[in-house]
Parts: C-alpha cells; structure tokens; sequence
C-alpha cells in the first residue's frame, strides 16, 4: 500500500516498483504451462484435504499443512534410510520405482497418523462441545503452529539436505518444449489418486456415507451412517493424499523439506479448493492445475519467483471476492442428488 | 451483587478463580465512575514507574533489557486493544493483522530513514500519517473481503498479510531484507544533552506508548459504549439478526476493521522508531498469530483481559530467554487448550450492557438468568445442553 501512495514521488528518479517482463513470458508461455501444470497436480492433492474435511464439516483445516510436512520429513528420512542422496543413484528402474513407492506408502502412513491424531486431539473435543467455528479455526491455526514449531524445536530452521530421486530425462517435445519424464510421472500418478478417491466417494458404500455426511449429518446420522467414523476417515484419506504429494514435491523440490516448508504450500492449495469449489472433489484438481499455470505465468511475467505466492493469494482473494462458490461450486454433497 | 458467580453462565462454573475474577469483576464494575478513577489513578502511576523500579522478580534482566521489554509490552498492548476491536468486538477473525502493523512500519521508515528515497518528515508526523495510511489500507482490504465470513474472511487477510510481506521482499525501493537503517525518532534531550529516545533507551519510549495507549484506551471504550460498539456487538453475536433489526452491518465491520487497523499502523511506527530499522523479517504470519494468541489468550473482547494476553505474550520470551525459542510452540500449544478448556480466554468478556440486563433481571425475577452468551467464544448454541 505504502509503495502506491510513493509511486509518484519517485519515478522520475527511481528503479521501478513493479516491473513487467512481456518477452521472457512469451518466451516461456509453454515450458511454463506444462511446469505449471505439473506444480498444479501436486496443489490438487494437498487441495483434497482441505476439500473433503471442509465438505464434511465445514472446517479449514488450517494444520493440514502441516500434516503434509510430517509426510514429506517421513518420506525423507524413508528415502536417506534407502540410501538416497544429493546426487540421483544408479538403480534400475524397477528397483527405483520400488523404492519410491515404498517411501511414499510411508509418507501416506505418517500424514494419515498425524492427521487422524489431528482429529482425534484436537477437533473432537471442540465437536463434542459444540463448539463455535471460530474456537474450530484458533485451534486449528494452534495445532498447525504447535507442529510446526514442534519440528522447529526439533530439527531447527535450515531445510534438509536434497534428495536427489531420478535425474529427469527429455520425453517429449511439445511445442518447442522439452518435457521431462519426471514431470509426466508427477502429473500421471497425481491424476491417477484423484480419479481413485473421485471414485471411491462416488461408487463405494463408505464414499455414500461419506456424501450423506456432508449433505445432512443429522439425517445421515439417523440413517445408520456412522458420523465420527466418516470424519476420520475423510481426515485420514486427506493425509494420505497429502502423504504421497510429499512424495511428488520432494521429488520435484528436493529441498522443500523445511519445518515450515507446508505453510505457503497449503494456503496454496487452499486457494485452489476455494478456486475450483470448496467441497468439491473434482473442482479441487481444475483449481489446483489453475493456479499452478497462473503462478508460472505470473512469476516469469514479473521477474521474481515470489511472485507465484502474491498470485496465488491473489487469485484467492479475487475468486472470494467474485465467486466465492469456487468455478465449479460447493458439490461433495451439496449438489449431487 | 456479592453472590454473582452465577452470572457467568455459559461456562462450566468451576474452578476458584473463576469465581474470584468474577466477582472482583462485579465489585469493579459496581463502583461509581469517580471511584473507579481514584483507583486507577495509583495503578497508572505504578505502571509508568515500572521500567524506574525495576522489581527484582519482574524483571527481564539480564536476559533482556527491562525498560525494552516493557516498551515490547506496551505496543503489544497497544495491538492487542487494536486487534481486540476487529476480532472481540466486531468478531471479525484477522489473521492479517501484521499486514497493517507492517504498513505503519513501513510508513515510518520511508519517511524518516536516510535510506529512502521519499522526502523526510520529523518522525512525529508519520504517527498520524502511518494512522490514515493504514485506514486506507484497511478500506482497502475490508471493502471488498468484509462480505465474507469467519474462515473465509480469516484466509482472505492472512493473504493480505502475506502479500505485504512479500511485496515488502520483492518491490524493489522497500529493500527486502537489507531493509532501512536510521528510522526517525521523537524530538528532545536530556539534561545533559543526550537525545531522550533512543534505540538503547526503553524507557522513554515505554511512557510514550504507555500514553499514546491510555488516549486509544480512553476513545475505544467510548466507541464500544456508544451505538458503533452495541452494533458491533450484534453482529459479534449474530450477524443476520443484526443486519434483519437494521444494522448496516458492512459498515459497521468496516469501521472496526479500519479502526483496528489504524491502531495497528501506528504501533507498527512506534515499534519502527524504537527498534531504529525496519525490513520484512518481522511481519511474518507467525508474528500474526503472535498478535491473535495475545488477544484470544486474554479473553477477546474484554480490554483489560486482551492487555494481560499481550502481557503475556511478550513477557514470557524476554523473561525466559531459555523459553523464547520455543514461543511458537507454546503459543500454538496453548491456543489448543485455551480452546478446548476456556474458549473465552484467560479472562473471558462481560458486556456491561448485558451485565446490567442480567442485574436487573436478578433482582426483577430473584433468580439468575439461566441462558447467557457472551461471546463468540462461549458455546454459541447457549449452555452445555
């Protein structure tokens, strides 16, 4: 705010407030979409617990964060464990596909444990309480602070040292642009969970227990359906998912593992559920993948990698403000009859 | 008025200082206005003696300097009774609050810094400047984002907070994190010719702010007494009802939140002048939360209750040095269990309004009114059943 009222003031003798870099983001419009893209699917993930918990009880989870940053340490210390280091090891593919998904499993185990607990400790309290929304949000935003600086206390401020997963290979070439083998697994197996858990929601006896729920939990409570048992299912599917992310951002940001590494990660991928549709599934993959081009465009596009975080809390504030049903709108049980 | 620790329905009524804080409450609030002053008049005097004393279990020596400490106290305070007003009286959850804290800093750095490249002005100047800067700011915030709720309205200002930070980081005249030196400060030396504030030198500036608090404290209270703070109160407590019996309620929401925010601006310029140097390490969303465990640990809503949070807050890490590593973690930590024990803070809020109703109730029927809200915080569906 203050560097508007100044602007005047100083242009004539000055560098520039804000500057705009026009050629390099025509130059780097596809590169920047595919990467983009590739960020974006790792957003929808982590965009899926906010989603699913919100749809069930109309609840930011704000420390789900921080669940995702306890899978990335598990996934961490998993993959150091295997042997893993800063520079990509020579195993054959099979024998490296095995011990991805191994770490990842353990991320998922560690997220979906943290998150339960989360749920457990936490929010169930307040629940039986029937505690207002704002108590829900204070301890949400406590326990996200507590983990946090638990980790803090525990492994200090400095990030871990990169794990190097694969060295990525050219695959194709698309409009001039080369795209990684590692961009493409990225995108792949993200969209692969999303399309598994749309599809568990939608096909399976829990998943309709799951909508009830978020439709009318007092309805679907006197339907059989097992409230507490839904919500701490929907907690942990949400630390699953945001487990195997931890997998996909390490392997995409190898030194992303940092006790406050999650924050600025989940309130992007908070934006995205919020763009697409808070409590709607699919709409937290489309605004995930949204915002992960619109953060690419806009830090080429102003010269600075920071940027990406102004966009997405931008484009946060933007969609609120102008739809705050999101694109696609409210639907985990809302809308689909 | 001796047994009224019935009164504070609403909550579990056990536990002795529930009872004692009430009704020395109570007692409190029955005292004549002219008595009430009489009795603040030596706690003033004693709390502007405090950095002179220097009371040996108090103080924060030699891990911090005391009269600093408590200069970090008062603008806490000072924050906290400006928070307080956007998140107690107008329930309105801020996590931005930094945002407008940064901005006042800001203004007084870009004024007064040799560093910038803006005009100088004496430091005193930017105080009501930082002010109206940041009611723009607020306007600016709140105008659009005031029609969201709760949780939404919380993630849209932490945004805010955020994107001030990091357009502190990357526009390239606010220095990032080379920052401004040479802040600008108050006028004035002493007898011996030394410049009476200084960045080694807590004391004056804890009067300083002591004072410019007391003046907030004073127009606030005013403000929550007449129809701005009953209006905030009914959209506290209920917002559709409020809006259905006639209260503008954006209007009103914006008034706290710019009001709130001009007084976080001018604790930001009062917190750039001590420190002397301002760059965009501190006004980090952990400093907002910070400012949000001050408020909601004091009991949000209640302005003695959101002073002795900010007390709090920035007493523990200066005191227990050993501690202030950790004051994230406690901080975190005990906003949980504040939240699943006493939800309405360490000492929870009372309106006068509604004490008085309860008063007149009791004597009228002879029998406490058995169902109370009196804050966002207690159980909003009224009573434990």
């Amino acid at each position: 705010m203050t560097h508007l009222l100044a602007q005047g003031q100083v242009l004539a003798q000055g560098p520039d407030w804000i500057s705009f870099d026009v050629a390099s983001f025509v130059d780097q419009f596809w590169s920047n979409t595919f990467d983009g893209l590739t960020y974006g699917a790792i957003y929808a993930l982590i965009a899926m617990g906010y989603t699913m918990v919100y749809g069930v009880l109309q609840l930011i989870n704000f420390a789900h964060s921080e669940v995702f940053i306890v899978g990335a340490y598990a996934l961490f210390f998993t993959l150091a464990a295997l042997g893993f280091g800063p520079s990509a090891p020579n195993l054959n593919v099979f024998a490296l596909i095995g011990d991805l998904v191994l770490a990842m499993l353990v991320a998922m185990l560690a997220a979906g444990a943290i998150a339960v607990l989360l749920e457990r400790v936490a929010y169930r309290p307040l629940r039986r309480r029937k505690a207002p929304r704002l108590a829900f949000l204070i301890t949400a935003i406590g326990a996200s602070f507590a983990i946090q600086y638990a980790i803090f206390a525990w492994r200090g401020p400095n990030p871990e040292p990169a794990l190097i997963m694969f060295r990525p290979q050219p695959m194709f070439d698309i409009f001039g642009t080369i795209i990684y083998d590692q961009q493409v697994v990225i995108f792949v197996a993200a969209l692969v969970l999303m399309v598994i858990v749309d599809q568990f929601v939608n096909r399976t006896r829990l998943g309709r227990g799951l909508r009830a729920v978020a439709q009318d939990p007092d309805t679907a409570t006197l339907m059989g359906v097992n409230r507490e048992r839904v919500i701490v299912l929907t907690f942990l599917i949400g630390g699953f998912l945001a487990g195997a992310a931890a997998l996909f951002y390490v392997m995409k940001v190898p030194s992303g593992v940092q006790y406050n590494g999650g924050f600025i990660l989940g309130i992007k991928a908070f934006a995205a559920a919020v763009l697409g549709g808070i409590g709607n599934i699919r709409g937290a993959l489309l605004g995930g993948l949204l915002l992960g081009v619109l953060g690419n465009y806009g830090q080429t596009l102003f010269g600075n990698a920071q940027w990406t975080d102004v966009v997405a809390f931008v484009v946060l504030v933007g969609i609120l403000m102008v739809r705050p049903t999101g694109l696609l709108g409210e639907s985990l049980g809302k809308a689909r009859v | 008025m001796t047994t009224t620790s019935e009164t504070s329905a609403g909550t579990p009524s056990k536990g002795g200082d529930r009872r004692l804080l009430g009704g020395l409450r109570d007692r409190w609030n029955g005292l004549p206005r002219a008595q009430q002053w009489l009795w603040l008049i030596p706690l003033v005097v004693l709390i502007y003696a405090l950095p002179v004393l220097n009371p040996p279990l108090l103080t924060t020596e030699p891990g911090t300097n005391f009269p600093i400490a408590l200069f970090d106290a008062a603008r806490f305070a000072l924050l906290a009774i400006g928070l307080n007003v956007v998140v107690g009286q107008a329930g309105l959850l801020d996590l931005g609050y930094v945002g407008f804290f940064a901005v006042g800093a800001y203004v007084a750095a870009l004024l007064t810094s040799p560093d910038s490249m803006l005009t100088k002005i004496p430091y005193l100047w930017t105080l009501p400047i930082a002010m109206i800067v940041t009611m723009l700011a607020g306007l600016l915030l709140g105008g659009p984002t005031l029609r969201l709720r709760g949780d939404y309205l919380a993630i849209v200002t932490l945004g805010f907070g955020e994107i001030i930070r990091l357009l502190a980081t990357i526009v390239g005249p606010l220095k990032g994190q080379v920052g401004f030196q040479g802040v600008g400060r108050p006028p004035g030396t002493s007898a011996d010719g030394q410049p009476l504030f200084t960045t080694s030198n807590g004391t004056t500036w804890y009067w300083l702010v002591v004072t410019i608090t007391i003046v907030i404290l004073l127009l606030v209270g005013n403000l929550e007494r007449s129809r701005v703070g009953r209006a905030w109160i009914a959209i506290r407590e209920d917002e559709d009802a409020a809006q259905i019996m006639g209260v503008p309620t954006v209007r009103f929401k914006l008034w706290a939140f710019v009001i709130g925010a001009a007084i976080g601006g001018l604790s930001g310029a009062l917190f750039a002048g001590q420190v002397g140097f301002v760059n965009n390490q501190k006004f980090d969303v952990p400093t907002s939360v910070l400012f949000l465990a001050a408020v909601v640990l004091g009991g949000s809503g209640n302005k003695v209750g959101v002073i002795v949070g900010a007390f709090l807050v920035s007493y523990i890490p200066n005191r227990f040095v050993e501690l202030a590593g950790y004051k994230y973690l406690i901080f975190g930590v005990a906003l949980i269990v504040l939240m699943a024990f006493r939800p309405q803070g360490l000492l929870g809020a009372r309106q006068r309004l509604l004490a008085y109703g309860r008063q007149a109730y009791k004597r009228l029927v002879g029998k406490p009114e058995q169902l109370a809200s009196d804050n966002p915080m207690t159980n909003e569906r009224g009573g434990q059943a």
